[in-house]
């Protein structure tokens, strides 16, 4: 019965084209696989050049909240860390991550850190209270990047005079461990109080990076969708035409257009289901935000930073 | 015939739900799009007026150590009255060239000031002062600022533009006044080669 989804006269009379060519004489000609199979392959090369043209990698989230890329932390005094800035959040909320990579790879400071900033996004919804310590072993700089909910109180001059007075000393003599351990130390000295554990949860509002994350997570389940409809509107247009092959007599049947109304009028309810889903989606997402929680107990929350901190080098 | 009737109406009233549904979806992301682009702006002139308030406090302390560099110093109070002087309204987002003068005024402040730090450096005593290194931090803190904000207004600007440009859009754009937003040019002269000159 399939045979008569390819009958030409009775898809001409549906108002749509199709080719005399039999389905199969598409596929099995090789050159049009090949070009394809090529077009396909400098694809990818041109997308791998344009990944590889950026110098220095963002990661996309950290490790945890000791992320030792140049590996100049003692594993010893990283876990200890790791576990200290963990319990640190747990009580106060603010989170304060530690990075180390390697080279700048001739960046700038400034701008790869607020990249980093935006990719982590360390720090809480809303409160914005999140602290990185980035340090770069080859280039013999660092930076203290302060989210905008602590500006205040971890201010530019005071940032700047951690970095002077209590880590670079440390550094130039090779010690990243005490200058990094009394470096955090520091910073939790000077933004103490400033927010409590104790208002997390309740629904919140998302920040616009999550939005759109969730964004292209819709757009790929619209596609997922879009597909689905494709095939239904194949399989009933066939049922349509076979139902009015079997009724070509009776004068009573639906035309194609009254089929069309129905499916279209399928389709909206379906589109107002999916809209409905999608946004109960989006509320329960937003609400649950607080209490979720990542890989190795960290979760950066989607704090923003707007470039505050200071910068050193030793 | 009352079937056809019923189609052509049903027909109308389709088309009239599709129109209405464009047309809402369109007004609503250039409006979103317009919040973003203003409130991009309003940080933008945040971080451009805690520079500009930082300066009497970073005059007056270099003053105690270096009185005799008035030019310099006179040059940075000049530019930061003309900046404080400068009455922007709220459709500069929509005039390239008030956003232009706007820039060039801050161009000069930050040339004025970067003069003065060069200056600044003959002085010893006054590098060593506690209270300079962290006006000099904040300073150096908030030229960062500029720097983010300056690019984050440009990116939110770029992507109303992009919304504002493309079919339909920019019928509905046109027909509700919806204006092109204007960019930070990169600074004047960056895209120049410096050229040396030899005596």
């Amino acid at each position: 019965m399939i045979r008569t989804s390819q009958n030409p006269v009775i898809l001409a009379e549906a108002g749509i084209q199709v080719s005399a060519r039999p389905r199969t004489s598409m596929w099995g000609r090789d050159g049009l696989r090949r070009s394809v199979v090529q077009l396909l392959f400098i694809v990818i090369a041109a997308w791998l050049c344009v990944t590889a043209a950026f110098a220095l990698e963002v990661p996309k989230t950290p490790d945890g909240y000791v992320t030792d890329r140049a590996q100049v932390l003692s594993p010893g005094v990283e876990q200890q860390l790791e576990r200290e800035l963990q319990r640190y959040e747990a009580a106060t909320s603010n989170q304060i991550v530690v990075a180390t990579f390697p080279s700048l790879e001739e960046e700038s400071l400034e701008d790869f850190s607020i990249r980093l900033t935006e990719a982590w996004r360390v720090g809480h919804v809303k409160k914005d209270n999140g602290v990185m310590l980035l340090i770069f072993p080859n280039d013999r700089q660092l930076r203290i990047e302060v989210g905008y909910g602590l500006e205040g109180v971890l201010t530019d001059a005071q940032a700047d005079q951690i970095i002077r007075t209590v880590i670079t000393p440390q550094f130039r003599e090779g010690h990243f461990d005490a200058g990094v351990v009394r470096g955090v130390q520091a910073i939790t000295e000077v933004i103490a109080g400033e927010f409590s554990a104790q208002t997390e949860g309740g629904h919140r509002t998302m920040s616009p990076g999550d939005l759109a994350h969730l964004r292209v997570q819709g757009r790929v389940l619209a596609r997922l969708i879009g597909g689905l409809v494709m095939v239904l509107f194949l399989l009933d247009l066939i049922r349509y035409l076979r139902y009015r092959r079997s009724h070509a007599t009776y004068r009573g049947r639906y035309s194609f257009w009254g089929w069309w109304f129905r499916f279209a009028v399928l389709l909206f309810v379906l589109n107002m289901l999916f809209r409905v889903v999608f946004y109960a989606l989006l509320v329960s997402r937003g609400g649950m935000y607080g209490g979720r929680s990542g890989f190795g107990g960290f979760s950066g929350g989607g704090g923003s930073f707007g470039g505050g901190g200071a910068s050193g080098r030793w | 015939m009352k079937r056809g009737l019923i189609m052509t109406l049903a027909v109308i009233v389709g088309i009239v739900v599709l129109c209405a549904a464009v047309f809402g979806g369109t007004y609503n992301r250039l409006v979103a799009g317009e919040e973003t682009v203003s409130s991009a702006w309003s940080q933008v002139e945040n971080v451009y007026q805690r520079r500009a308030d930082l300066i009497p406090n970073l005059v007056e302390t270099v003053k105690g150590y270096a009185a005799h560099e008035r030019e310099t110093l006179q040059g940075v109070v000049e530019a930061r009255s003309k900046v404080s002087q400068m009455k922007l309204g709220a459709d500069v987002v929509n005039n390239p060239q008030t956003l232009t003068q706007f820039q060039a005024m801050q161009g000069e402040l930050s040339s004025a000031l970067s003069r003065l730090m060069v200056v600044v450096e003959r002085y010893p005593d006054l590098k060593a002062n506690q209270n300079f290194l962290t006006l000099q931090s904040q300073l150096e803190g908030t030229e960062n600022r500029i720097a983010v904000e300056r690019r984050r207004f440009n990116e939110a600007a770029q992507a109303f533009n992009t919304i504002r440009r493309t079919f339909p859009n920019v019928i509905i754009a046109n027909v509700m006044g919806f204006e092109k937003k204007a960019y930070f040019e990169a600074a004047a002269g960056a895209e120049q080669a410096p050229t040396v000159e030899f005596e």
